[in-house]
């Protein structure tokens, strides 16, 4: 079963996402803030790291760093879901390693489950 | 251009538009500085002829002239910055509120969809239905949060810096095969006649697109087919003196003489639209109109209740 860490302070986000993604076969781990998602990353080893940028304590943009400098997370792909939606942050998040952006409001569930399956190697 | 520099004069109305009061009002102490200026001139003149032969009083009468400039220049740099942090906090807050309304209704779209696809256990009709009205309804506040958003950006000056070359046609073309779903199921016919060789605008392409989307989104909804008439959607682009101009014709439902006046004021709906479409933000001409004033063009209509109306706009060519 492959497992997902989920970086997302918003909790109905989290709560809905999170048991959609149990339902389709996914393990889930949750964090609700920066300072976490990294500690779990390190803890848990996921398969693929769901990031949003605005988080508590540490943002988004800095967790992603810390992320591709460890080498114990650097493979891990991540994907950024954010509702951030300027060019700036986008290019940003390439650039600090990303895999994929993605404005939450401008994605179906359906599109967001997809971009899942390709990062995780399921397509 | 006389008539906007009356306008502009009107320091009050000036005033009031930024929610300022008349002591806190960088117009107010523009001119005022203007008018203490003249009067500094005018008097160290006039002293000047009276005391020629004792220049020390001059000085110290320029010496406090200055004094006070520089304090009316603070207290006008003050006002600015009391402005732009205003403006900033407004721009903030605007963002902060899209970003955070935008979370909770993304989880209940993802949560909708979950369910109607049916993967999760059946659903009845019934509750089909309601899913669909939750749907809808989610939709909606997620249109008018993006407009919301998109009226942020159009006032913040530093979107419309990264000025590009663009074909206007090539950008029109692209919109309108987006919109070919949308534009067969209305049972509507849309034609495009550019001119041939159109020069490029230097323009920002990505603000455009928010425009002319808007408009031809406007006229496909309002191009209402009727007694067998079928609607009719005709884009034009052709060069007009130093400008490339752009009208959107329809033949609908146009707009009411009455409501003509208020159609670029924000959430502003004609009746005649309310009536057709319930819901709508009212906030796409506003917007429109902002990002042609911003890109240096201008924007108009003409338009006859009952008969059709004709949106255009023009862009400087590079």
């Amino acid at each position: 079963m492959k497992k997902i860490l989920f970086i997302e302070d918003e909790t109905s986000l989290q709560k809905a996402f999170g048991t959609i993604l149990k339902d389709k076969g996914y393990e889930v781990v949750s964090a609700l803030d920066g300072e976490t998602g990294l500690k779990l990353a390190k803890e848990e080893n996921p398969d693929l790291i769901l990031l949003d940028v605005i988080l508590p304590k540490i943002h988004g943009f800095e967790v992603l760093k810390k992320l591709k400098e460890e080498k114990e997370t650097q493979q891990i792909p991540v994907i950024i879901l954010t509702n951030l939606e300027d060019m700036e942050n986008v290019g940003k998040a390439l650039e600090l390693g990303a895999m994929s952006y993605l404005v939450k409001a401008q994605y179906s569930l359906e599109e967001v489950l997809e971009k899942i399956k390709k990062a995780l190697g399921e397509l | 251009m006389l008539k906007t520099t009356l306008q502009d004069l009107n320091i009050s109305a000036q005033c009031k538009k930024y929610d300022l009061s008349l002591w806190q009002c960088p117009h107010f102490f523009f001119v005022l500085m203007g008018v203490v200026m003249a009067g500094v001139i005018s008097a160290v003149y006039g002293i000047g002829l009276h005391f020629l032969n004792d220049p020390q009083v001059i000085a110290l009468i320029v010496l406090f002239l200055t004094g006070a400039l520089f304090i009316i220049t603070f207290v006008i740099t003050q006002a600015f910055e009391k402005t732009a942090e205003a403006n900033r906090l407004k721009s903030e807050f605007v963002s902060i509120v899209t970003h955070q309304l935008r979370s909770p209704l993304t989880s209940l779209s993802w949560a909708i969809e979950a369910l109607i696809s049916g993967e999760f256990g059946k659903v009845e009709e019934k509750q089909l239905e309601y899913l669909k009205i939750l749907k809808e309804n989610n939709s909606r506040m997620g249109e008018l949060i993006q407009d919301l958003i998109t009226v942020t950006k159009v006032e913040d000056s530093s979107q419309f810096k990264n000025k590009e070359s663009v074909s206007s046609e090539g950008i029109t073309k692209d919109l309108v095969f987006k919109f070919q779903p949308f534009i067969q199921g209305s049972n509507i016919d849309l034609k495009i006649k550019a001119d041939e060789k159109l020069p490029q605008v230097l323009t920002v392409a990505s603000q455009i697109k928010v425009v002319i989307e808007n408009l031809i989104d406007n006229a496909i909804r309002y191009a209402k087919p009727k007694d067998g008439v079928k609607g009719l959607i005709e884009i034009f682009i052709f060069k007009k003196e130093k400008n490339i101009q752009f009208e959107i014709k329809d033949n609908g439902v146009g707009i009411p003489k009455e409501d003509q006046k208020y159609i670029f004021q924000k959430f502003f709906r004609s009746r005649n639209v309310k009536e057709m479409q319930p819901y709508g933000s009212g906030l796409g001409l506003f917007i429109t109109k902002s990002i042609i004033t911003k890109l240096g063009g201008k924007i108009g209509f003409k338009s006859e209740e009952r008969k059709g109306t004709t949106f255009w706009f023009t862009l400087p060519i590079k």
